[in-house]
């Protein structure tokens, strides 16, 4: 086949291969936590993308809050010390919340050995919940009495519009990669997230941590014979993906620099795409399903035009999943071996 | 006594499971439940594990009262359980199995002497000692589910029908390492199918009917009991 004809150029079939990786990487992140929710539970978080969202927020309010709402465009070595507090506001923010949803959408329900369709229910109904609150934040504003400019900075008379963070990064070109020129946001989007994700790996595999996350996985109720306590692992894992949703969020913001209320959601569903297609409970399979459906879709944008982005991206699904019913790697997190 | 239960009930929604039951479990003593399908051994000894609600009832634990202590702080104290059914870890290796057994300790050195006689009481784990535990056979698994349970160093280990579904020859085997580890210090409570065998090695047995005691005393007592051994030991012994 000659890639360089049906992309146009080589280049541009290299462009949209790395284009296509960047976002695959975000994409990985945020499936983490879906794919380690289900490994531990057999529930799909669907307040997952919320999680991500209000980390997006986190970052603009960061450089809002250390910089000022005047527009600027930065390097990203200018941005770096902001780009660093807000990685960890990012992380606490969306930890917190994934935190708040384990608490009172989940395990109220569990304790009670709720059916996992209820679960399910009660996470859309956390979704909702968290996506309108966001988007009513001047409102909250308004009445706790934040009408000062920092009201402004934090919830704009819009609040449904699109946030922008003040500051934009450029990206500079670092190399030629055959004729494509690979910036250094690009780099440290797949350097982190690929950091991230190795890190996470082999707290699993190697520590007395990701043991008794491993065996609850496996046999919950042998892991609480061994002593493992459940309710503390069902809290890490909710914790874990929710700090890898917050860094997904400050790589997504790197790139793209706005965000919504809403913004969660067509994330949160290629994520969770990826997790699947990768084989939901595996680790490894969310980074691969993650990165496969990024570059996919970014080619397929790039054949058949960027409105077919996602049509690419689902139908890559459906045939995966006809091939392989449980996802590439298919085997689970409970199933993972050291 | 080291584990004493009073008048323990438990249900399940409206099935009184178990129904105020009361035994004794004596230091260093190998103690015996018998009874038919369904009598409530295996909700009997998940509840004085901790993974089964108490309706009424208390158990008590080296004189503490643990009738509400939730189920990983049991461990930490002493009490560690061969579940029904094996319940290894499919997806982990023997080794990692063993040491899950171990997950509440931090005595490194002390943990290894446990392994070293785990591997002394079951020789077929060492040689399988890397294979992932869900490839291994039933009689196998059942013998990685004991050694994992002596890796908590226990002072009393809990054991859910070790016999179930081995050959006639690996039961004998394994009810003389219960024995073994009985005569190493550990004080067991077993809850079994093969009436004959536990008696013979019981000092204290109970025969559960129904969710209640309905006859206790020792190993020999209850072998010789007629009505036990019309109900559980098919009339030989
Ligand atoms: N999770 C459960 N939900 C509802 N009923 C249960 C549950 N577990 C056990 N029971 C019921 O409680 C009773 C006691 O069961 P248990 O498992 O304790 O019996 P057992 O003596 O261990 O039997 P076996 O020798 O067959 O293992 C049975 O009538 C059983 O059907
Ligand atoms: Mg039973």
């Amino acid at each position: 086949m000659d890639l360089g004809a049906l992309f146009g150029s080589f280049d541009n079939f290299l462009s949209f291969t790395i284009g296509g990786l960047v976002f695959g990487a975000i994409y990985a992140l945020i499936a983490l936590g879906y794919t380690m929710v289900y490994g531990v539970l057999q529930l799909i978080n669907f307040a997952h993308s919320e999680v991500f969202m209000y980390g997006t927020f986190a970052v603009a309010w960061t450089f809002i809050f250390l910089h000022g709402t005047e527009s600027a465009s930065w390097s990203l070595g200018k941005a770096l010390p902001i780009l660093l507090v807000a990685l960890v506001a990012a992380m606490v923010m969306s930890a917190a919340i994934a935190l708040l949803i384990e608490r009172f959408a989940y395990r109220p329900l569990i304790k009670k050995g709720a059916p996992k369709l209820i679960a399910l229910i009660s996470a859309i109904g956390a979704s909702f919940a968290l996506a309108e609150a966001m988007g009513l934040r001047d409102r909250f504003a308004g009445w706790v009495g934040l009408k000062d400019d920092l009201a402004d900075y934090v919830a704009p008379d819009k609040a449904r519009d699109v946030f922008s963070n003040p500051v934009t990064i450029e990206p500079h070109k670092l190399f030629e990669l055959g004729g494509y020129g690979v910036t250094d946001v690009d780099l440290v989007i797949i350097a982190a997230a690929l950091l991230m994700m190795v890190g996470l790996d082999q707290l699993i595999r190697r520590t007395r941590l990701g043991r008794g996350i491993r065996a609850t996985a496996q046999d919950p109720e042998s892991a609480a014979l061994m002593g493992v306590n459940s309710t503390r692992v069902v809290q890490l894992t909710f914790l874990i993906g929710g700090l890898m949703a917050g860094a997904a969020a400050t790589l997504y913001m790197m790139k793209i620099g706005s965000t919504r209320q809403n913004a969660g959601f067509i994330l949160g569903v290629k994520a969770f795409t990826a997790a699947v297609m990768g084989g939901i409970g595996n680790l490894r399979g969310a980074l691969l399903g993650g990165l496969v459906l990024g570059v996919m879709e970014n080619w397929g944008a790039a054949v058949f035009g960027s409105e077919w982005r996602d049509v690419v991206a689902f139908v890559l699904l459906v045939l995966i999943l006809l091939v392989r019913p449980s996802g590439i790697l298919g085997e689970s997190l409970g199933k993972a071996r050291a | 006594m080291l584990l004493e239960v009073e008048g323990l009930c438990v249900n399940y929604g409206h099935i009184e499971a178990i129904r105020d039951i009361s035994f004794g479990v004596e230091e260093g003593t190998v103690t015996t439940l018998i009874g038919a399908n369904g009598a409530g051994k295996t909700t009997t000894l998940k509840t004085l594990s901790g993974l089964r609600k108490v309706r009424a009832g208390k158990v008590i634990f080296e004189g503490k009262d643990i009738t509400h202590l939730p189920a990983h702080e049991r461990v930490k104290m002493g009490l560690s359980q061969s579940p029904e059914g094996r319940g290894i870890f499919p997806g982990m290796t023997v080794r990692e199995n063993l040491f899950m057994g171990a997950y509440t300790r931090r005595d490194k050195p002390e943990m290894a002497v446990d392994f070293d006689r785990v591997m002394g009481l079951f020789p077929r784990l060492e040689e399988r000692i890397d294979q992932v535990a869900g490839t291994m056979s039933g009689g196998e698994q059942q013998m990685l589910a004991m050694g994992r349970a002596l890796m908590a160093r226990p002072r009393v280990v809990l054991l859910d029908e070790p016999s179930m579904g081995l050959a006639p020859k690996l039961i004998a085997q394994i009810f003389s390492i219960i024995t073994e580890i009985n005569e190493q210090g550990t004080t067991v409570l077993l809850v079994e199918q093969n009436a004959a065998q536990a008696l013979k090695r019981a000092h204290t047995a109970h025969v559960l009917e129904t969710g209640e005691i309905v006859r206790s005393g020792t190993g020999a007592e209850l072998a010789g009991d007629d009505s036990v051994k019309a109900a559980y030991l098919g009339g030989d012994i």
